[in-house]
């Protein structure tokens, strides 16, 4: 009896394309989801079979034949209805059950902070260490993940658990799990959020407890060390407001430059900042000019006013979003990463090319 | 083919001696200005089919694009421009408009027996409006076009560095064309009706299109201040949906889908009075249920307005929200089955005239049950969770929205052809063409639903290879259901010059706007006539009734 609804669920799940079921909501999810494909499957198939039927039997054969008017009267249109309202009576109360389980989170649920941004997922663990893109859990126990956007809304996607949920700038949304198999499961940014949109994948890696109690320990003891995000080095000098170029490099971080421009040449979304001052870029329009402090003030506010050839137009503008001092501020932090040996070489084009991951 | 089966002494007596509607006035101007609402049908015709095969090429080179998991003809910047254009063309260029713009107007009149709509000018305002709206667009499209999709949600609309504001203003201005074209035929259908034709000899067509009018009424203005709150955004940064700001993005969902939800009903109720039409006419039988038919159609445009929060079970909302709003969804169900199931039951003792009008009625048929079905199913909350934003809904929504006014756009385009232009199309070539229509849409789509199954979300240029197979064999019908539709334009342009000229009734249907010549004569009747039958009833056809 088990082994055959085991094969049942198994069957139906390859059959209509499911990936693994790998959450304990899941196979609970995919049971629903299986009652009401087939009932609505052999309701279509049965009414497009019924008009073919009627058609062969009740042909028109010419001479102006006419039907015979058939009413048959009241009985039939609360067939209409009941037949149904049933079905969906019942499809509506598992699925609203569901929901609501989807919905409560577990008290003793693990909690990591999850933040979306063009085009990266972000995770962050309460007790020390980060991860880009990937996310790692233990398995049997309940996961909740705490989310917000830093800038337009996007929608954390697994479909090997059977979850979503949109991503909101200025609020937390919450999503929980208990993953069951270990193994690697696809993310995706679910909510269209720009050029980047379809490159927004992440993994959630489910471990086994023991695994993932290791793992953390070695991430808490290197925290520092092995942060992930390059940009908030640990060499930073302390912060003082007193140089121009310091508070620069504290702003391209805040503010977000640093998302899009790497400062050590490496190729990312935008140019690179590492060598930008004084040197010669070819425009899309062909022009060719010498970047100074004119032209990098105008790409904060105008950003798609010149752009440099092979860049899209996806850079925001910062008209508002910077005041005049800290848009100083940060073309001094520009002109202050000059590296003499790249200063005559125009920039490589973009790492981020549509199609690749960044 | 003659089969006129029309009461002698027609009620609706047309003035044989005038000339007809196309040849009454000849220029430029007498089109460009006219009053006539055949007239100005056959200008949206015009402006329809156009934006149609925009919005069709726009889809091709989309499924061309996905052909390939990585870069394939465009890159990622033009796919986003390419996907939002596709919408909002299909959308509020095309679908809004193209049965009650062209049917609609046609026919309207000549079903009630009125000479004309009650405000012809207001009719040819709306036309430009509409016009205007298309034109608009296209600037924004030349001009770059905008990549937010066809719902603008903020924070993305009102950041985007594209040119979102001409298409919002697009669509803002076709509003109002909306509006006035439903507000034009609610005073038509109330007050222009001939003696005799009470409410419950409406034709089904009139009374979609009454329910379809409410709704652009009710409905539309609160998109026009949603768009033109998100352009103020994007120009001003008022901060109403910015959360920085104190905004709330979530709103603008609320208030997008208050109008987008109800607008499902504005494209799929006319293509439903279509199907009415259609099944009434090659049934050869008066339809099963008239009442209840026309009655759904209140019992979906009312329940329409309730649901939308169906589109906003993962963005946040609370759980109470989310039950309430997913039950009141699947009411929209039974309303639907309520009219499917008197439809087919109208086709039991029949006598079945197989035509590809017709034909384009069994595709609807299926096309809406299964379209209809997956709406229920996503309806169901902890699956719609799953589901939300993969291939799955885009696949439900092209069944039941596109497949349905598509097919039903294109049977009543051949059902009334002869009507309309006085000619006759080639029956073969119609057959051929409403195949590959048929097979081509459910090609295309039917895949997509397992895509939406694996995981695949919407609106992505780029996917991991796993999907390939499925997206490579949606590709290839979709360029299958293309040629049909290219088939169907050229053999109806070919008719049109050179058809065989059509009787007045061909199919010897019973509806009254087969009473009049074809094509109509500009007032449409010599004087007002007077209905004295019901309006799918065969002379001389005894009413069988169940003992029940």
């Amino acid at each position: 009896m088990i082994q055959a609804a085991a094969f049942y669920n198994d069957w139906m799940r390859k059959a209509l394309n499911l990936p693994p079921q790998a959450s304990t909501i899941a196979e609970q999810v995919d049971q629903l989801h299986f009652f009401v494909i087939t009932v609505s499957t052999v309701a279509a198939v049965a009414i497009g079979l019924a008009g073919l039927f009627f058609f062969a039997k009740y042909r028109y054969r010419g001479k102006q034949m006419v039907g015979q008017n058939f009413q048959p009267g009241l009985w039939f249109e609360v067939v209409c209805v009941t037949g149904p309202l049933l079905f969906f009576l019942v499809w509506f109360f598992i699925g609203f059950k569901q929901y609501v389980e989807i919905s409560t989170v577990p008290d003793d649920a693990m909690e990591v902070y999850v933040m979306g941004k063009k085009w990266m997922w972000k995770f962050a663990y309460p007790d020390g260490p980060n991860a880009v893109g990937v996310l790692r859990v233990p398995v049997g126990r309940p996961v909740k993940l705490l989310m917000t956007s830093r800038d337009v809304i996007h929608s954390f996607f697994i479909p090997a658990f059977r979850l979503k949920k949109d991503v909101v700038p200025g609020r937390y949304s919450e999503l929980w799990f208990t993953a069951t198999t270990p193994g690697s499961y696809e993310v995706f940014c679910a909510e269209y959020c720009g050029t980047g949109h379809s490159m927004m994948r992440a993994e959630v890696v489910a471990m086994k407890p023991d695994e993932f109690d290791a793992w953390l320990a070695a991430q808490r003891d290197a925290s520092i060390a092995r942060q992930q995000d390059s940009y908030q080095s640990s060499q930073e000098p302390p912060r003082t407001e007193a140089n121009m170029v310091l508070q620069g490099q504290r702003l391209a971080g805040e503010k977000g430059c640093l998302k899009c421009h790497s400062v050590d040449g490496e190729p990312h979304i935008g140019p690179t900042w590492l060598g930008m001052y004084h040197r010669r870029e070819q425009l899309s329009t062909g022009e060719t000019i010498r970047i100074d402090e004119a032209y990098i003030t105008e790409s904060m506010m105008d950003p798609t006013a010149k752009l440099v050839a092979g860049y899209g137009p996806v850079m925001p503008t910062f008209m508002g979003k910077l005041t005049a001092p800290e848009s100083a501020a940060i073309v001094e932090y520009i002109k202050s990463l000059r590296d003499p040996q790249l200063q005559a070489q125009p920039s490589e084009g973009p790492a981020y090319e549509p199609g690749r991951r960044p | 083919m003659s089969l006129a089966v029309v009461p002698e002494g027609s009620p609706l007596q047309a003035a044989h001696e005038e000339p007809d509607y196309i040849r009454a006035k000849s220029g430029v101007l007498s089109w460009v200005l006219t009053l006539d609402h055949k007239r100005i049908a056959l200008l949206y015709l015009g402006t329809v089919t156009v934006t149609f095969f925009l919005g069709g090429i726009f889809a091709l080179a989309l499924r061309t694009e996905l052909l390939v998991p990585e870069h394939g003809i465009m890159d990622a910047m033009t796919y986003n421009r390419m996907f939002t254009l596709h919408g909002v063309t299909m959308v509020f260029f095309f679908m809004i408009p193209a049965i009650p713009g062209v049917f609609g107007n046609f026919f309207i009149p000549l079903m009630i027996g009125a000479h004309d709509v009650a405000f012809p000018r207001l009719n040819l305002t709306s036309y430009y409006l509409y016009l205007f709206a298309v034109c608009l667009g296209l600037w924004g499209m030349i001009h770059g076009g905008t990549d937010t999709g066809w719902t603008f949600y903020t924070p993305y609309s009102t950041t985007t560095t594209t040119a979102v504001l001409p298409i919002l203003a697009a669509a803002f201005v076709n509003g109002f064309s909306s509006i006035l074209t439903g507000v034009n035929f609610i005073v038509t259908i109330h007050t222009l009706r001939a003696e005799g034709m009470h409410w419950m000899r409406l034709p089904l067509f009139v009374w979609g299109m009454y329910g379809t009018s409410v709704i652009q009424v009710l409905a539309t203005p609160v998109i026009g201040i949603t768009l033109a709150l998100a352009g103020v955004e994007h120009f001003l940064g008022t901060g109403i949906f910015d959360p920085a700001r104190g905004g709330d993005p979530i709103l603008f969902q609320h208030l997008f889908w208050f109008y987008s939800h109800p607008a499902v009903y504005i494209m799929v109720l006319p293509a439903f009075s279509v199907a009415s039409e259609l099944i009434g006419a090659f049934t050869r039988k008066p339809l099963v249920g008239y009442k209840m038919i026309a009655l759904s159609t209140f019992g979906i445009a009312f329940v329409g307005f309730l649901a939308w929060g169906h589109h906003l079970f993962t963005s946040g909302q609370s759980v109470v929200d989310a039950g309430v709003f997913g039950f009141l969804s699947m009411l929209i169900g039974i309303f639907t089955s309520i009219k499917v199931f008197n439809w087919v039951g109208s086709m039991y003792k029949a006598a079945i005239h197989m035509t590809t009008p017709f034909l384009y009625a069994l595709g609807f048929l299926f096309l809406t049950v299964f379209g209809g079905m997956t709406g229920v199913a996503l309806a169901t909350i902890s699956l719609d969770v799953h589901w939300q934003d993969t291939y799955f809904v885009v696949a439900h929504f092209h069944f039941i929205m596109a497949g349905a006014v598509v097919l039903m756009f294109l049977g009543g385009l051949h059902y009334w052809f002869p009507k309309m232009f006085g000619k006759t199309y080639p029956e073969g070539w119609g057959m051929i063409a409403a195949t590959l229509v048929i097979l081509g849409f459910i090609g295309t789509f039917t895949p997509q639903f397992f895509l939406g199954n694996e995981g695949m979300p919407r609106r992505y240029y780029s996917y991991p290879a796993h999907f390939q197979w499925l997206h490579v064999t949606s590709t290839i019908f979709a360029y299958i259901l293309f040629m049909g539709l290219l088939l169907t334009l050229i053999y109806l342009v070919v008719a049109l010059i050179n058809g065989p000229r059509a009787s007045n009734n061909p199919w010897g249907a019973p509806q009254y706007e087969w009473d009049t010549p074809s094509p109509p004569p500009e007032h449409n009747f010599s004087a007002t006539p007077v209905i004295n039958r019901d309006p799918y009833e065969y002379v001389g056809q005894e009413i069988i009734e169940n003992a029940n």
